[in-house]
């Protein structure tokens, strides 16, 4: 088949977009092709004769154009290569350019010879719901064999692969008046909105302004519409309070009129992109006020193989003549049930297609369009309808129609007549797109003239006009365009200077009206080989929605679910009223009584790189750096996440690896002296006269009775009694707290205090102040750390008694201002030093030079917590999960018995926190001293063959313990305290390891070695 | 995304910069007698919440502004913000008596208290016009 016949020739006055001076070159499946610049890639793979351009997603039919525009459900294609590779794009929204490569999508091995095609033989074995009855059995099948062969069988396209390679942005924009849809009636909104002043953006997915205006037929002021949309597009994007955003979907519409818009900026012109222009831009519009003017979609008809390549709307085959010089056929047969239809058969005529005749499903056809068919020399088959289709072995190709007569209510079909064609022009309506208006709640209601659905009502700041709220001629289009865009700006301006918009003289046939047609009866018996599909890319049929009805999915949302209709990036866009349709036939329900099923953001897809913008790579996250980060990166540290924070999770040497490092570490801090940078641990400041009474409310230990420069170790629960938050917190002056936090949760527990003083203890004087960057910190850790503190100098004395244990110090050390506390998280004689954080680096750096003669090395937070583990001192978030309590990590002494309130106190007294059988924290020792168990191992009760097995405790911790030379972990373990010395088991995969319940605390239990 | 305004320090933004605080005027038992509590009394006050179809009334905290809390009555019908009050008050007379279900029994006593003095708080504008 060569291309010739379908690219019209030029003096058939047809092809208005595309300039046949510069012919483009591009790839199809491989195959190389030829088109216009203008071309969309559907018009032009279609002028190339080739009408196959995808297989559907379940029975992988040959399947072809059906749309103009975002509506089209079948031809979806994925464009580029490699990392550029942009799956499910419309092949009609895709501006051909040169050197283009697009594949059709969901066939295998090629679009012509198709493998999972034969799901249409077996079609029988695959009704709605058919994966939910089918896969349930055996249950381990799902996974390996079901799963990964429907994935590969169905499914779109194919995810690129590699790294994006392109730029994408975003934008956050206030406007007062935001216009969706720039055809007629957009033009005349914005135009009214921005004659007072108002700050108006209007935009439309096309790449031009217009709409439908070059194919809906009469004029505006005596001229084309085209003309009048033209003139007004120059005078928008002249005006400073315009944007005018063309190839730009407006995707969602979000509470408070908070929309996202997509702009595809380079989608159609890879040098653009060469030159470092964004492929897509996501606008983020906060609008005062919005107009939706997003027209209206034409609708199919239901009748049998409907889906068949060659069958399309008749808008769109009115659209391929017009705007690109494609003819859809050499000889068609225009199948209605309106009058606007006609246009198409009229307009096809004139460019030289032939139409061989009319089915209209009227009884009585005589609007104006209908007569000038006649007078055209149109053979109007009235009362009659589309019965079946017939066509080449596989489908690919339609040879003709079978045509009978009908009328509403009317069964199977005997007589029929076969009509030669191949192609089929549909009409079955008009539905207004209502999507953005339902997105975030706007009613609808019935409209019984245009047999659909059209808006009704809603909350938001947000009107409807033109098409989309079911105004079909040109005349009450723009005059609803300038009314709305009117009032939406007289909303907003406080002194709007409207200009009262004159609506100009329109021209245009009257249409008589429609009449509803669901479902075409098929000839022969029901349903026998026949398809009359309702939803094209979820390959959804009459019959399916109708077995639905019958195994009880009455309500219209279950039967979507069910069935798929109206689901994934289509929406329903040709689907959702014909559907209703059909239901509304199988169970003798009205319509309005149905209702619809809510359509969903975004409208049509939109990319991810749109939805990253620019945060991505190192702008993906901030990153938060300690004073000495510097350092620890020339050191060159393995660092670990700890939220936003970057730790050394440990230094390894030449050659060492991680393991090895670690141990080492904790060898320097147990036999010399180590230096941990501690300056994440959260830091907060409480001063104020109530200070201590609100540390007494908020800890479950007692502050109020701290002495001055001594420190207590505190423990924090939140009213449910599970604990949230542990640290030492030291008393600075009568009125003057600093609470040490987690690394992790400084910030929750800042807000937390706040929430209280602010919310609940208002009467309490207190400021509560984060200060953790504000001030360097440093553990200096290990036996000879009063050593290294000493011989760095100053004024504090660091002896035994100077600085006993739990207290603090200002002072100098080394020259710099610090803070001195003697806590210890490692069990070791340690100091924690703070500094402003400008001194950090300054500080740490005399550390380490004060403490070369005595071997000082630096630890990672690996270290820190094997350190902690061998002294059995918890961790939040390891030892704790939000359910667990002080007294389950035998932290009893911590809880006060005397205070009459703290939080969590309450909730300690309900029984199930004190049963007996609750987890408790214990040590492991695991009877093979080499075997470290996993994090979070379970321990059970006995081991049997194959689950389930009675599970009695988790594993929270565990280590290779370089001090004890053997592995110990911490576990939570049901009345694990009455169990001491018992032996669990840890059913791991092939193999079960034993171990040893025993104290948690596993080395110097009595604390001797910080006590010096 | 919701927009919102703090009553505190003015700042009009998006719902992100904002912190949802759940129901308003839960008040924490024991902090007015922490001794006699009884199961039902803290189930409902840890547990207990409302979910009103329409007006309902809401803590939350200017998070990236003043990081100060307030409360809010909004429709969650519509989405409305009907009115921004400061964390000691309680919302707008006309507001209080509107209210239905859980929140009319809860206003009760305060409407009572109220009837001869002055209104507690001014009724914010509307977000939106």
């Amino acid at each position: 088949m060569t291309g010739k016949p379908y690219r019209l020739p030029e003096s058939a006055g047809a092809g208005r977009l595309t300039d046949r001076a510069k012919p483009v070159s591009f790839t199809f499946d491989g195959k190389k092709m030829t088109g216009f610049a203008g071309d969309s890639l559907a018009s032009a793979v279609m002028a190339n004769g080739q009408r196959l351009l995808g297989r559907s997603f379940k029975y992988h039919r040959p399947r072809g154009l059906v749309g103009l525009g975002s509506e089209e459900p079948n031809a979806l294609v994925g464009v580029g290569e490699g990392a550029r590779h942009e799956p499910n794009l419309r092949a009609t929204q895709v501006e051909l350019y040169d050197g283009m490569v697009a594949v059709s999508q969901n066939r295998w091995p090629s679009l012509g010879f198709d493998v999972g095609a034969f799901n249409n033989r077996l079609s029988r074995l695959f009704p709605s719901g058919f994966y939910y009855k089918t896969f349930m059995w055996p249950r381990s099948f799902w996974k390996t064999i079901y799963e990964p062969t429907i994935r590969h069988a169905a499914g779109l396209g194919k995810a690129p692969t590699g790294r994006d390679p392109d730029t994408y942005e975003q934008l956050h924009v206030h406007c007062e008046v935001l216009v969706i849809g720039g055809g007629v009636t957009g033009l005349a909104a914005a135009e009214a909105a921005a004659s007072t002043g108002a700050r108006v953006i209007i935009a439309d997915e096309n790449p031009r302004f217009g709409g439908l205006a070059d194919i809906a037929g009469g004029k505006i002021d005596g001229r084309p519409q085209t003309d009048w949309a033209a003139l007004r597009v120059q005078q928008l994007a002249k005006a400073d309070n315009v944007h005018v955003l063309a190839r730009t979907t407006v995707a969602g519409h979000f509470h408070h009129n908070y929309l996202l818009l997509f702009e595809r900026l380079a989608d159609h012109d890879p040098q653009l992109i060469a030159d470092g222009v964004p492929r897509h831009r996501l606008w983020k519009v906060r609008a005062n006020q919005v107009v939706v003017a997003a027209g209206a979609i034409e609708r199919p008809i239901a009748f049998a193989n409907n889906d068949r390549p060659g069958v399309l709307l008749a808008s769109a085959a009115r659209g391929l003549v017009e705007r690109y010089g494609v003819a859809p056929g050499l000889m068609g047969v225009l199948f209605t049930n309106n009058d606007d239809a006609y246009r198409t058969a009229l307009r096809l005529k004139e460019a030289g297609v032939g139409i061989a005749c009319i089915v209209d499903v009227r009884q009585q056809v005589d609007g104006a369009l209908a007569e000038a068919a006649r007078a055209a020399g149109f053979e109007v088959m009235s009362g009659h309808a589309i019965a079946g289709i017939e066509t080449d072995i596989g489908g690919k190709a339609i040879s003709a129609v079978k045509v009978a007569p009908y009328s509403s209510g009317q069964g199977r079909v005997i007589n029929e007549e076969k009509i030669e064609c191949d192609f089929v022009a549909m009409s079955g309506g008009w539905n207004p797109a209502v999507h953005l208006w339902c997105h975030n709640g706007g009613k609808l209601k019935f409209d019984d003239s245009l047999q659909t659905f059209v808006p009704a009502r809603h909350s938001d700041a947000i009107s409807i006009a033109g098409a989309a709220n079911g105004r079909m001629s040109v005349g009450e289009c723009i005059a609803e365009g300038y009314a709305a865009g009117e009032a939406a700006a007289k909303a907003v301006m406080s002194k709007a200077k409207a200009v009262r918009m004159k609506p100009p003289s329109t021209e245009q046939e009257a249409e008589k009206r429609l009449e509803p047609i669901w479902f075409a009866p098929a000839t022969g018996k029901y349903n026998e080989g026949n398809k009359h599909f309702i939803d094209f890319q979820n390959d959804v049929t009459a019959a399916d929605l109708e077995l639905a009805q019958r195994e009880g999915y009455e309500s219209v949302e279950h039967t979507k679910r069910y069935t798929t209709l109206g689901m994934a990036t289509d929406q329903g866009k040709t689907s959702n009223v014909n559907g209703l349709g059909v239901v509304s036939q199988a169970t003798g329900r009205v319509i309005p009584e149905i209702g619809t099923t809510t359509f969903r953001p975004p409208y049509t897809p939109i990319s991810m790189g749109s939805i990253a913008g620019t945060s991505v790579g190192k702008l993906f996250l901030p990153v938060r750096k300690t004073p000495v980060f510097s350092w620890h990166e020339a050191e060159q540290a393995n660092f670990e996440p700890v939220g936003e924070w970057r730790r050394p999770y440990c230094y390894p040497k030449m050659n060492e690896d991680r393991q090895a490092a670690v141990n080492r570490e904790i060898m320097v801090v147990r036999e010399g002296v180590g230096l941990l940078d501690a300056s994440t641990l959260g830091k907060i400041e409480i001063k104020g006269p109530d200070a201590a009474a609100l540390l007494d409310r908020v800890y479950t230990n007692t502050f109020s009775t701290l002495k001055i420069g001594k420190g207590r170790y505190g423990l924090m629960m939140n009213e449910m009694g599970f604990l949230m938050d542990d640290g030492v917190t030291v008393r600075l002056a009568d009125d003057h707290f600093l609470m040490h936090t987690t690394s992790g949760g400084a910030d929750r527990i800042a807000a937390w205090l706040e929430e209280w003083l602010q919310t609940e203890w208002m009467e309490l004087r207190v400021f509560v102040t984060p200060v953790t960057e504000q001030w360097a910190q440093f553990a200096v850790a290990g036996p000879k750390a009063r050593e290294v503190l000493q011989a760095l100098g100053g004024d504090i004395d660091f002896s035994a008694d100077g600085l006993s244990f739990m207290s603090m110090a200002e002072g100098r050390v080394g020259g710099y201002p610090v803070r001195v506390f003697r806590i210890s998280f490692s069990g070791e004689l340690s100091y924690e030093i703070a500094a402003p954080a400008n001194f950090g680096r300054g500080l740490w750096d005399s550390l380490l030079k004060a403490g070369e003669p005595f071997g000082i090395k630096a630890y990672g937070t690996e270290a820190l917590h094997v350190l902690r583990a061998e002294k059995g001192f918890i961790v939040i978030g390891d030892e704790t999960d939000g359910t667990v309590t002080p007294l389950d990590v035998g932290l009893d002494w911590a809880v006060s018995k005397k205070k009459t309130d703290y939080i969590g106190k309450r909730s300690l007294e309900q029984s199930y926190l004190k049963a007996p059988n609750r987890k408790q924290l214990v040590g492991l020792y695991t009877e093979d001293p080499n075997e470290v168990l996993p994090d979070g191992a379970y321990a059970v009760e006995k081991v049997t063959d194959k689950p389930p097995m009675k599970m009695i405790g988790q594993v929270t911790s565990t280590y290779w313990s370089p001090t004890l030379k053997r592995s110990i972990a911490m576990a939570l373990i049901e009345d694990g305290r009455n169990r001491m010395g018992e032996m669990l088991l840890f059913p791991l995969a092939g193999k079960v390891v034993k171990a040893q319940i025993v104290d948690p605390v596993f080395y110097d239990k009595q604390g001797a070695r910080q006590n010096v | 995304m919701l927009l919102i305004r703090c009553p505190v320090c003015g700042v009009k933004g998006e719902e992100g910069d904002f912190h949802a605080g759940g129901q308003a005027h839960v008040r924490r038992p024991a902090t007015s007698d922490p001794v006699n509590i009884t199961d039902e009394q803290h189930r409902d006050y840890l547990f207990l919440r409302h979910n009103p179809k329409g007006l309902h009334f809401e803590r939350w905290r200017c998070d990236r502004g003043c990081g100060k809390w307030f409360h809010a009555a909004r429709d969650t019908v519509t989405l409305d913000f009907k009115a921004y009050y400061k964390i000691d008050e309680l919302p707008p007379v006309e507001l209080m008596r509107q209210a239905t279900g859980y929140w009319a029994e809860h206003f009760a006593p305060h409407l009572k208290a109220t009837k001869a003095k002055k209104p507690v708080a001014k009724r914010n504008a509307r977000v939106r016009s």
